[in-house]
């Protein structure tokens, strides 16, 4: 047995030295699927601050993904084209810097999440799955639908974006860059847990008549919550269009927000690293059923029954002989 | 805009609709009775249009395939409910959301590999085939009016066996209060189990019907599925009654939206920017619908008694 501190040291370890096993093995696919890991981990993270600290089940995660994307695709494509984007008397330059990109990227997921926030928070249980659900399938409705930025085709982006001092198209180097973004982000999660923010918003979750009657907001504790995670979410997906250098209405898609819930629990609900453990899982099952079977989304759907059903506490769970983190 | 274009695009969105309301009926009931979010509904639409295409390619008889999709679809639903579902009663949203996710991918792939990729076709029998006039001169196809028919029979007969049969009266106690029904000596695993089938036969009917105006192919059943949660969601959940006029009103919307809102449009703006943004604000429009509904009322339209 052991625990879950040395478990996330091990997970995180391994996860840098397979990069550089890969680097000195010249094998950059691997480089390549390790980088999916984290960037889809850095999603995962996102959605655990809703759903594993607030309680907040969202199918609709997808959108803050794909916002962040397509705010990369957009703003690559007008620097590729060298046409300022108008938007009424606003005129911006397009850009080829991933730090703005970035900042692009996540000050539009923000601003999508208090917006869907706003309507979803003020119902609760089956009804908010069902929202942001079919929010989820509004944007991707939308971005099928509007030609100006490729419609159904999507975007495809020529070089990859840049960083000041580092070559991003080195795939070692891309990789630490989105590692690093991963840790930053476990370590403000980890912090956020341990603050009054944290502590008031696990308190909202576990009773929110309670945390009322001591004087705490839960619609305002849960909405910014929704925030913070669709804005971390957002992020990922910036970092996620860069490694395929293309954007498309399938990052929108109700199954791509399944699946960054489905790393959670695979993980292990509500537990620091559960979206790293679990998207891990998920790239080298993909991988390795995908090459036994065509058809490895069977396999896929047993194992996620089984541990619904007979696992709750998913693979961190298991391993350290522990249960759910909490209910 | 003619009075003819007008009427057929109503008679679209009602078509629309009452299909819709098959998909949302069984899911509402399912959650009313049960507690369960199922995400596998659009799976067991999906089954009900297979069974149907397979059914037709061998014997040619439509009749016969609509029969292959209700009993597929009712069986598939009362094994999974035997299987799975009936362990998710007592767990969290969260866990049925996960499990009824999991049978999804497992439907879908399941049916990829005895079906294959290519998506099948189901035809129109010659006797529904081709236009029938309507008064006012309108030209509507008659397998669309018959679809508006048996959509409308199914919501009648499904008022009447809730409102009037011993299994309606079950039901409804069901949704009132579980424990007591229980105690009373209804055998209420085997209510679920029935309930569960019900919903799962009416959504592989939805499957199959459409199945023939759509083509059949592995996934089809999602997008339905989702439409039906805004369904329930401007209903209400739990209500059959807000169930059909949530159906009708996103049907509706939907056909009415995307005729409607480029025309709109083309008042002002030059042809093809018109086109292209009334299309892509049409296609947000339901959703739009659900968030001014939710905003008015956030139990939705008819969900304000449980």
């Amino acid at each position: 047995m052991i625990t879950e501190r040395y478990f996330n040291a091990a997970l995180l370890g391994g996860l840098a030295l397979v990069a550089f096993w890969a680097y000195g093995a010249d094998e950059p696919f691997t480089i390549t699927l390790v980088t999916k890991v984290a960037i889809l981990a850095l999603a995962g993270v996102g959605l655990n601050i809703a759903l594993g600290q607030g309680g907040l089940i969202s199918l609709g995660h997808a959108v803050f993904f794909g916002i962040g994307g397509y705010a990369m695709g957009i703003l690559a494509s007008h620097a590729q084209s060298y046409q300022p984007l108008t938007l009424g008397p606003l005129v911006i330059e397009g850009t080829n810097s991933m730090p703005l990109i970035w900042l692009a990227a996540m000050v539009a997921a923000g601003l999508a999440a208090l917006l869907i926030g706003l309507v979803s928070l003020r119902t609760s249980g089956v009804y908010f799955i069902m929202i942001t659900l079919a929010f989820g399938q509004m944007f991707y409705y939308f971005s099928i639908s509007w030609p100006a930025y490729g419609g159904e085709d999507g975007l495809s982006i020529y070089v990859r974006n840049s960083f000041p001092g580092v070559n991003t198209l080195d795939p070692i180097q891309f990789f630490f860059l989105c590692f690093m973004l991963l840790l930053l982000a476990l370590l403000f999660h980890a912090m956020l847990v341990r603050a009054p923010f944290g502590l008031a918003l696990n308190a909202a979750r576990q009773s929110p008549e309670r945390a009322q009657a001591v004087g705490l907001n839960p619609f305002r504790l849960r909405l910014a919550a929704f925030v913070i995670s669709g804005v971390i979410t957002g992020l990922a997906g910036a970092l996620f269009a860069d490694l395929n250098r293309f954007v498309s209405p399938t990052m929108f898609s109700w199954q791509l927000s399944g699946e960054i819930m489905v790393f959670i629990i695979l993980g292990g609900t509500a537990r620091l690293c559960g979206p790293v453990a679990g998207a891990a899982m998920f790239i080298a099952l993909e991988h390795w059923l995908g090459g036994l079977s065509e058809y490895w989304h069977i396999y896929l759907g047993l194992l996620l029954l089984a541990v619904v059903l007979f696992a709750p506490g998913g693979l961190i769970g298991i391993i350290t002989r522990r249960g759910a983190a909490h209910d | 805009m003619t009075f003819v274009l007008f009427a057929e695009q109503m008679l679209n969105g009602l078509q629309l609709g009452v299909m819709l309301f098959l998909m949302a009926s069984g899911l509402t009931l399912v959650f009313g009775v049960m507690g369960l979010i199922n995400l596998a509904h659009g799976s067991l639409y999906m089954v009900g249009a297979f069974a149907a295409a397979g059914v037709a390619a061998a014997t040619g008889s439509f009749l016969l395939a609509l029969v292959a999709a209700l009993a597929a679809a009712a069986a598939a639903g009362a094994i999974v409910e035997i299987l799975v579902i009936r362990r998710l009663y007592a767990r969290n949203h969260l866990d049925q959301v996960l499990a009824t996710f999991a049978l999804i991918l497992i439907f879908s792939e399941g049916t990829r590999w005895i079906f294959g990729s290519f998506p099948l076709y189901l035809n129109v029998p010659a006797y529904l085939a081709g236009p029938v006039t309507l008064p006012g001169g309108i030209q509507y196809p008659l397998y669309r009016l018959t679809l508006i028919g048996i959509g409308l029979t199914i919501a009648g007969g499904l008022y009447l066996m809730i409102a009037r049969t011993r299994l309606g009266i079950q039901i409804r106690a069901g949704e009132a209060d579980r424990e007591m029904i229980a105690a009373l000596g209804i055998d209420i695993s085997k209510l679920y189990t029935i309930v569960f089938a019900l919903g799962a036969a009416l959504a592989g009917l939805a499957g199959a019907l459409v199945g023939t105006i759509q083509s059949v192919q592995v996934g089809m059943g999602e997008p339905v599925l989702i439409l039906a949660f805004v369904v329930i969601v401007i209903g209400g959940i739990g209500s059959i009654k807000g169930a059909l006029v949530g159906a009708l009103l996103v049907g509706l919307t939907d056909t009415l939206g995307g005729v409607l809102l480029p025309r709109a449009f083309a008042t002002f703006m030059d042809n093809s920017a018109a086109s292209s943004t009334g299309s892509a604000l049409a296609s947000m429009l339901i959703y739009l619908l659900m968030a001014a509904v939710l905003f008015l009322r956030p139990k939705g339209l008819f969900g304000g008694a449980t």
